[in-house]
């Protein structure tokens, strides 16, 4: 049975198509991501799985329940973690998890052992009882991620986790999604960082304008292209080539090194992949 | 029902936090109307046989209870375009009805803190009345159509400049013309007909006749249950379409 499955979702703001059919399956405790630059339509995709916004056509299921027929029944195996932070600042931290667990049914007992584990989970048990508004961003994010953790949801959907946050805050946050995914829950990520969708997922779709473009585990994607890249800047611009040794990319550089100053040899990674499918920078 | 629990329990922790400064901004209004219409203006005046301030009271708690309520559509703009709390809500496994519910109830704790408030500020001036339960009915009913109208306005306005509007060209000409400053009997006979149409000169007929301890309107506390159902009505609809 497939965590999540979603067939042909459109979504239409008048003339503006932000979604095209968009289809995919997630397996359970797999974490898959979308990967797509701004306006692709990875938020609108996790709205409408949210119930936060309509879906022109399509259907949706988690753990076959219809996302759309059943919303409460659905709502009840999912987490959100929104893209903005949108925890009550005047609320403490043990308020917003406590006003979170009553909206999802949680008795206070209940509650009460569960944010205890969660706070102490995200390094945050210290700071229970002071107002949210005193919390730096990154503590901000990691309050957002357990809240949705609070109800034990099956499915956590991660809307950008970690925009703007600053690069070692952003490795900290990493670690606590894995961890995540490590305790059975199934994740749904969506990001414009290559190297958050590449170090986290277990498969991941390029979405670009409304579609997506191609799915498949990160190191499959790359391989299809080859292992190796050689950049050549020319006068026209950057222009990469795939190889499937090192040797042949060798080769290939030590044949242009008349014709070009700044020929480089790299691994190939998925930011390569993304550009080759999709013909577009993230 | 936890869905409605969690909602109103959100309001009043935020209640909670606030409650000195909101107390405080409660009772300048009302003080400052009392101090200029009740003890300077209309300490000569005469209402129906009663002094001005007798007649002024009730009316500033039917309006008071009215901005208040209605007030709680600042506190849902708030959450829907700044704090975005309301997808917390939107993605919660919970009713429309509850959310409406929780709210509502809350911009009416509102409107009963704004009334007590009042009430002190009566008592310290001297001025009894009777607090029976149609001055009650009047109070809550009063909240709760202007609440439920409050959440209706939040869920279809798109700013809160619009949010604004509402209040300028609706609430603030309602909260001077609904039978709270005069008697709405003064005014030439086809103003009486649209201003005896607005709910607030109902509530504050209803609470003002308690207030004397003459009894019940039975007619305006009827129109006023209507009312109630028809707002609730209104409101639990324009959650829905709220989605985007």
């Amino acid at each position: 049975m497939d965590a999540v499955r979603v067939e042909n979702l459109v979504k239409e703001y008048g003339p503006i198509k932000a979604l095209r059919g968009v289809s995919f399956r997630i397996a359970p405790q797999i974490l898959f991501a979308f990967l797509g630059p701004n306006g692709a339509g990875k938020t609108t995709t996790i709205r409408i799985l949210s119930g936060l916004t309509r879906p022109t056509a399509g259907r949706a299921f988690f753990f076959e329940v219809d996302v759309f027929g059943e919303p409460v029944k659905a709502k009840k195996l999912a987490g959100l973690v929104p893209q903005t932070i949108n925890l009550d600042l005047e609320l403490t931290l043990y308020e917003n998890l406590f006003i979170h667990g009553l909206l999802y049914g949680l008795s206070q007992r209940e509650i009460r052992k569960r944010a205890e584990e969660l706070l102490a989970f995200a390094d945050l048990l210290p700071r229970k009882n002071h107002k949210v508004r005193t919390l730096s961003g990154g503590m901000r994010r990691r309050l957002l991620i357990i809240r949705a953790l609070l109800h034990r949801p099956k499915i956590l959907f991660l809307d950008e986790p970690t925009v703007g946050l600053d690069p070692h805050i952003r490795r900290k946050l990493w670690g606590l999604i894995k961890r995540i995914q490590q305790r059975g829950t199934t994740i749904f990520l969506t990001t414009h960082y290559i190297e958050e969708a590449e170090f986290l997922a277990d498969r991941v779709a390029f979405i670009d304008r409304g579609q997506i473009v191609i799915e498949d585990t990160p190191k499959a994607l790359i391989a299809r292209l080859g292992k190796f890249a050689v950049d050549v800047v020319q006068e026209e611009g950057l222009e990469t080539r795939y190889f499937r040794s090192r040797e042949a990319a060798e080769r290939f550089a030590l044949e242009l090194s008349g014709k070009s100053q700044t020929i480089t040899i790299r691994r190939v990674n998925l930011e390569d992949a993304f550009v080759y499918f999709t013909g577009r920078k993230v | 029902m936890k869905g409605f629990l969690a909602v109103y329990l959100r309001e009043l922790l935020i209640i909670w936090h606030r409650l000195p400064r909101m107390l405080l901004s409660f009772s300048v209004s009302p003080t400052l109307y009392l101090v200029a219409f009740g003890f300077g203006l209309g300490k000569e005046l005469e209402v129906g046989g009663r002094p001005y301030l007798e007649f002024l009271i009730p009316g500033l708690i039917a309006a008071s209870s009215m901005t208040q309520g209605f007030g709680i559509n600042v506190e849902i703009n708030v959450a829907r375009f700044y704090l975005k709390v309301f997808e917390e809500f939107q993605a919660a496994p919970i009713s429309n009805l509850a959310y409406v519910l929780g709210e509502i109830l809350s911009g009416v704790t509102r409107a009963l803190l704004s009334v007590g408030v009042i009430l002190l500020i009566t008592s310290l001036a001297g001025v009894n009345f009777f607090y029976g339960p149609g001055f009650w009915a009047g109070v809550i009913l009063n909240a709760f159509i202007f609440a439920s109208l409050g959440v209706t306005s939040a869920m279809i306005i798109k700013s809160h400049a619009d949010q604004a509007l509402v209040t300028n060209f609706i609430i603030t000409p309602m909260a001077f013309l609904g039978g709270t400053f005069f008697p709405v009997e003064n005014m030439p006979a086809p103003v009486q007909l649209l201003l005896k149409a607005l709910p607030l000169t109902h509530a504050a007929r209803l609470i003002r006749q308690a207030a004397y301890g003459e009894g019940l309107r039975w007619g305006s506390l009827a129109l006023l249950v209507l009312l109630a159902a028809l707002s609730l009505l209104l409101a639990y609809h324009s959650v829905d379409r709220a989605k985007d």
